[in-house]
């Protein structure tokens, strides 16, 4: 049972003040007296609030917030119930997702890399056409009655394997006339191989695309450079636009991440969005000892750079130039149900990896990792403890995320990273969780903004 | 009222009963990919 204060949370962004009922999912814009008032209102203790604000405040308009105050908690939009597991999340996860690693070799010597330039602590290899089908039967024989499918073609760089890509994307079509599934497929690429054939191939095929690019030039070039050590941003941005162009602008990301090299990354998703890109993502990289990681030092910095890139998303949004950003992506009214919620990514139980050799992983990240090997696409899951301790490892069964407020958003951050800080799935990774509950913040003040823009429009 | 603008209509406890269809896109936490987190998300339903 979580306390009043851990069911709510509250922030000021901007002029505003927020205030979000976890349980529920409402948000609130309040004044500042409200503001104040939270910090000890438990919704019956009027005296006490009183007592504390009324050298800062009329006593008539404090009770009559907390009047309001009240018409809310009986509408179920403040102090809301607590959320226990519902019936409907399933013991046991049905694998719908599969993310092939069809190329462990790349042709960039990202610096960040955490395949080890595309090795995976392994030998570069690429997956057979075999292996890839495999995987496609593995989907329709685990995904119970689930109609939609996802299959994401990942590397390294998985155009470096195109001929099997084919082979499957047309096994994948021939699988879903027989079976009535509906396959989506996306692939990640670093843009070096995407010529006028390949472009064609993935266009006619409808094949999704997230597109690898650091934003601004010179760290881009820093950071991304080819096998021979030369920058790549020209021939990157080159290929992208005539890639984006050639699909009307749809079904595509352009992604990017930031490192503790450059922390001014609003400037980053500017130049993305400046050559003419407009959906749009950029994240935190994650690294252990590197002099590129993110450290608890950087947080105030990158906080405030949060806000920059805050009143910039919406400053271009009215002047008529806005743009996606994938973070600020919130729908506050009709998100995700709660059995999703506590699903999370669903790594290692509703999603696999498969490596180049047909082992299966709970997520890329895990690709070789000691300890984490599931089984093959052949022999199934062998290793059945894994797929339930994935499964539970749900924001309502970790300590620090049990009364985190942002719970019910974050679904309990990355296994992957949680394992490499703390050799535990149950235990987030720290630094991610600040940089998480930053963005929440931001993602949830953009989308009050605009339902406010909207009403009073 | 005076203090207060709710500005969404949440459906987080409904969901209790409803959810889990499990129709919804994979949604990747990780950096590499794009740690597209589930709040990020719309229901498919
Ligand atoms: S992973 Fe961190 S931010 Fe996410 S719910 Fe758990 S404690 Fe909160």
């Amino acid at each position: 049972m979580t306390n009043t204060k851990e069911k709510i949370h509250k922030f000021r962004q901007g002029d505003d003040f927020v205030l979000v009922d976890v349980n529920s999912g409402a948000v609130h814009l309040v004044d500042e007296m409200i503001y104040d008032i939270m910090d000890t209102f438990d919704g019956a203790n009027d005296e006490a609030v009183i007592a504390k604000l009324s050298g800062k405040y009329d006593k008539a308009e404090l009770s009559e917030c907390m009047d309001e105050l009240r018409q809310l908690i009986d509408e179920q939009m403040l102090f809301a119930p607590d959320i226990d597991v519902p019936p409907v999340f399933a013991q046991h996860g049905l694998v719908k997702s599969l993310c092939l690693m069809v190329a462990h070799d790349c042709n960039l010597r990202c610096k960040y890399c955490f395949g080890g330039t595309g090795e995976y602590s392994g030998v570069r290899q690429l997956m057979s056409a075999e292996t890839g089908k495999a995987a496609v039967d593995y989907i329709i024989n685990h995904c119970g009655a689930r109609k939609h499918c996802e299959i994401d073609f990942f590397g390294g760089e998985p155009l470096m394997n195109m001929p099997m890509i084919k082979e499957v994307t047309e096994y994948v079509r021939q699988r879903e006339k027989e079976t009535g599934k509906q396959f989506k497929l996306t692939l990640t690429t670093n843009g070096l191989l995407l010529n006028e054939e390949n472009r064609k191939w993935l266009n006619d095929n409808n094949i999704s695309l997230v597109l690898s690019l650091d934003g601004r030039k010179e760290v881009h070039d820093n950071m991304r450079p080819d096998a021979g050590g030369n920058g790549t941003y020209d021939r990157c941005v080159a290929n992208f636009k005539k890639m984006v162009d050639s699909r009307d602008g749809k079904d595509y990301f352009l992604r990017g991440t930031y490192t503790a090299e450059n922390l001014d990354f609003t400037k980053d998703v500017m130049s993305m969005a400046d050559e003419g890109f407009d959906v749009l993502s950029v994240e935190p990289v994650v690294l252990k000892d590197s002099p590129f990681g993110i450290t608890e030092e950087h947080l105030p910095q990158i906080f405030a750079e949060y806000d920059k890139l805050t009143e910039e998303y919406l400053k271009r949004r009215a002047e008529g130039k806005g743009f996606f950003f994938f973070h600020f992506n919130m729908d506050l009214s009709n998100g995700p149900c709660v059995a999703k919620r506590l699903a999370g990514c669903g790594a290692g139980h509703e999603y696999f990896a498969v490596a180049a050799n047909g082992d299966l992983y709970p997520c890329h990240q895990f690709v070789g990792r000691d300890g984490y090997k599931l089984g093959t696409v052949w022999t199934d899951v062998e290793n059945k403890e894994l797929p339930k301790k994935f499964r539970n490892a749900h924001v309502l069964n970790k300590e620090k995320c049990s009364n985190c407020w942002a719970r019910f958003y974050c679904s309990g951050g990355c296994h992957a990273n949680a394992d490499l800080f703390h050799g535990d799935i149950y235990q987030p990774y720290e630094i991610g969780c600040e940089l998480q509950k930053k963005r929440l913040e931001c993602a949830i003040y953009v989308q009050a903004v605009m339902a406010r823009e909207k009403e009073e429009a | 009222m005076k203090h207060i603008k709710t500005v969404n209509k949440p459906t987080l406890q409904k969901t209790l009963k409803t959810g889990g269809c499990g129709e919804c896109q994979a949604s990747c936490q990780s950096a590499c990919k794009t740690s597209c987190t589930v709040g990020n998300q719309v229901c498919e339903k």
